[in-house]
């Protein structure tokens, strides 16, 4: 087995987690009519939060609590523009974005007087490598021994919480009343209405879920993959994910390959600098970054299958009278 | 919750409640400054005299008020059409590119007074290029523009890294930037004319795209509300199903308001890379292209309320960079929160406080004696 390949899948697994956390926050979201540009905000205010609970508290499950309140009231204040002021939704969503990357900063540099970051993280402030069972005695093994030990073992909790989160988030929204209900009220929030659900508070429940869903998201940017909090350490993630939750038609399962996928090509772009592909010539690596927006425009456009969003997203319910 | 608002006359509308909505957006900005520990007030007064107390800081500010004008009249031609364009970061971009292509070509051959015109023209062009396929896929084929424009952004800018790095770096020099514009590529400050009255403009970099910008706020205030043109578009903002109905195209008004909405955005990039930097340099747009966004709803779309929408973003620029000098724990991020608060409280909340006030006017108005026929003028 290739140490290269290994590698690269490695971080591949790495790379996508923060995606999976984020797109599946935006699946829920936005199955249930509430359009969310707001992913990226939400994820670098539960980065700060965490990684500051975890300086402060010396826990970085202090810490992950503390990322996920700050994008939960985040999520309620979107809630708030969009489900109980009827008001747009992008709108709110851009406004959120600018007022996490502004206040992390400002209370950042307030706090710890280190230019908005947070001190440097180590030991219990940060989530460890967990070793599954088996992992040094299976390393032997040809093929599976490399990729259990290397890939699949050693990664923190957080990420194996990412991939759980997949079939869960299947089973809630396709085999459970309230996955039903979610998805209805984003497709026809008047039926959901009639039938005596209120439209209101099955969104509040969805934009909730997106907000811990994205506090996971931020979380793990900050206290697991890196040691504290950076100025615009999120980096598009947000806006990846929600191309990943797109190119994924709104489905979980899908919205785990995307994000491999867009994780992969992350992966790829910070090793190989100057690609030379055949026929092609040489490739700059500007390209490869770009690739996760251009296959998403390309899917909008209708080329590569149909990206149908829920019908009733983006417009806000009122009742009628 | 569901309760339908009660229309208002106009300037509660349009004048009141903006004005509200803004202001507990300050409140709020003043909270956070309170929080970190600092005096609002003071903070407030530092900003302006930062923006307004000296020349040099006032002549910073115009120039920065120049970028908001025209990111904003881009947003806001787009919001009179029904469209959300986000895009105004990636089309400055481009049209940065199509500044300095301009500047780099013929900046040894022609004087600025000709290269401007034809700036101008590349400018808007390249941004009105990197608006048309995001419009073109909403018209024909009903892809969400305001997904398209996000990732438009993000390719704009590996394309334009790609290029700053790669072909427009000239040979031997390590900086990603372009090689510096001669004399034809400069737009000249407008430091000698503030002279005449008084003014010494010092270092600032305020420029004739000031002119540039305020005459396209005048055009567009003539095409939105003078013209058949400006018609269809509030029309199809208005109601998509009145202006099929009415026979109007819409693949043809969507196509056009992009095209104006970019190349407006477009223009912005003579202020900082002709007028100020004289080469093209990565990450020119800094964010303006957002501040469009805060800028066209505090100032309703009306190039009237833009104009000073964005003579107050820019006062929070320039007086915001002072702000940092003198209070240590605020640092220029101020301005981005303050800039989300806006955006949160003029756009997204508008309607928060619309109830409150539509109820304060009515018990004033059933009182007054002078009651009845307000809502024929609204």
């Amino acid at each position: 087995m290739d140490a290269l390949f290994l590698n690269v899948l490695d971080s591949t697994i790495r790379l996508s987690v923060p995606l999976i956390f984020a797109a599946l926050a935006g699946l829920y979201s936005e199955r249930s009519g509430i359009f969310d540009i707001s992913l990226e905000g939400k994820m670098l205010i539960a980065a700060f939060a965490s990684a500051s609970a975890a300086a402060v508290t010396g826990s970085a499950y202090y810490g992950l609590l503390a990322g996920v309140l700050a994008a939960v009231a985040f999520a309620l204040v979107h809630g708030l523009a969009s489900i109980t002021y009827r008001g747009n939704q992008i709108v709110s969503g851009v406004a959120i974005n600018f007022i996490a990357a502004g206040l992390a900063i400002i209370l950042g540099g307030a706090w710890f007087a280190q230019g908005g970051r947070t001190p440097p993280l180590s030991g219990a402030q940060r989530f460890g490598e967990i070793t599954l069972p088996g992992a040094g005695a299976l390393s032997g093994v040809p093929v599976l021994g490399p990729l259990y030990s290397g890939v699949v073992s050693g990664q923190n909790l957080l990420v194996y919480l990412a991939f759980a989160m997949v079939p869960v988030s299947w089973w809630v929204l396709f085999r459970t009343r309230f996955g039903l209900r979610l998805r209805a009220v984003g497709e026809n929030p008047a039926a959901v209405d009639t039938a005596g659900v209120s439209v209101p508070w099955l969104r509040y429940r969805a934009v909730i879920i997106c907000g811990v869903l994205t506090g996971f998201a931020g979380t793990y940017i900050a206290i697991a993959q890196a040691a504290g909090f950076n100025r615009d350490m999120t980096a598009g993630k947000g806006f990846i994910a929600l191309a990943a939750l797109i190119f994924a038609k709104w489905k979980p399962v899908p919205v785990m390959f995307a994000c491999l996928l867009f994780g992969f090509l992350d992966a790829f772009a910070i090793r190989a600098q100057n690609i030379t592909l055949p026929l092609i010539g040489q490739v700059p690596p500007q390209a490869i970054q770009a690739l996760p927006y251009v296959l998403t425009v390309v899917l909008l456009a209708g080329f590569i299958g149909k990206a149908i969003p829920p019908k009733a997203g983006g417009v806000p319910y009122v009742k009628e009278r | 919750m569901s309760r339908p608002y009660v229309p208002l006359p106009g300037w509660i509308n349009h004048g009141l409640i903006p004005l509200v909505n803004v202001a507990v957006a300050f409140l709020v900005a003043g909270l956070v400054v309170l929080a970190v520990g600092e005096s609002p007030v003071e903070a407030a007064r530092l900003m302006l005299r930062g923006a307004f107390g000296y020349s040099e800081g006032f002549g910073f500010t115009l120039y920065y008020t120049t970028n908001f004008i025209l990111t904003g009249l881009a947003v806001a031609v787009a919001f009179h059409g029904g469209l959300f364009n986000i895009g105004g970061e990636g089309q400055v971009y481009l049209g940065g590119l199509g500044v300095a292509l301009v500047a780099l070509n013929l900046d040894g051959t022609f004087p600025w007074w000709v290269n401007l015109p034809l700036a101008i023209l590349a400018s808007a062009a390249f941004g009105a290029l990197w608006a048309l396929i995001p419009a073109v896929l909403q018209a024909r084929r009903g892809s969400h523009i305001v997904i398209t424009t996000i990732m438009f952004n993000f390719i704009a800018s590996a394309l334009m890294v790609y290029l700053i790095v790669g072909p427009l770096r000239p040979v031997g020099t390590m900086q990603p930037e372009s090689r510096r514009f001669l004399e034809g590529g400069q737009l000249p400050k407008l430091g000698p004319l503030f002279e005449r009255f008084g003014l010494d403009l010092g270092g600032a970099p305020l420029n004739v795209t000031f002119f540039v910008a305020l005459l396209a706020a005048f055009l567009v205030w003539v095409l939105i509300w003078r013209t058949r043109l400006g018609y269809e578009i509030r029309t199809l903002g208005f109601s998509p199903s009145a202006a099929r109905y009415a026979g109007m195209s819409q693949v043809r008004l969507v196509v056009i308001i992009m095209l104006i909405s970019g190349g407006l955005a477009g223009m912005m990039a003579l202020n900082p890379v002709m007028g100020d930097q004289y080469r093209l340099q990565i990450d020119f747009p800094a964010g303006a292209g957002f501040v469009g966004i805060a800028v066209a709803l505090m100032g309703r779309g009306h190039p009237a309320g833009i104009v000073p929408a964005a003579l107050l973003f820019g006062v929070l620029y320039q007086g915001g960079a002072e702000l940092a000098f003198d209070m240590p724990a605020i640092s220029r991020d101020m301005i981005v929160i303050i800039q989300g608060l806006v955006i949160l409280f003029a756009g997204a909340l508008e309607n928060m406080l619309r109830p409150g006030i539509g109820a304060a006017f009515q018990a004033v108005r059933f009182r007054s004696p002078r009651a009845g026929g307000v809502e024929g003028r609204a």
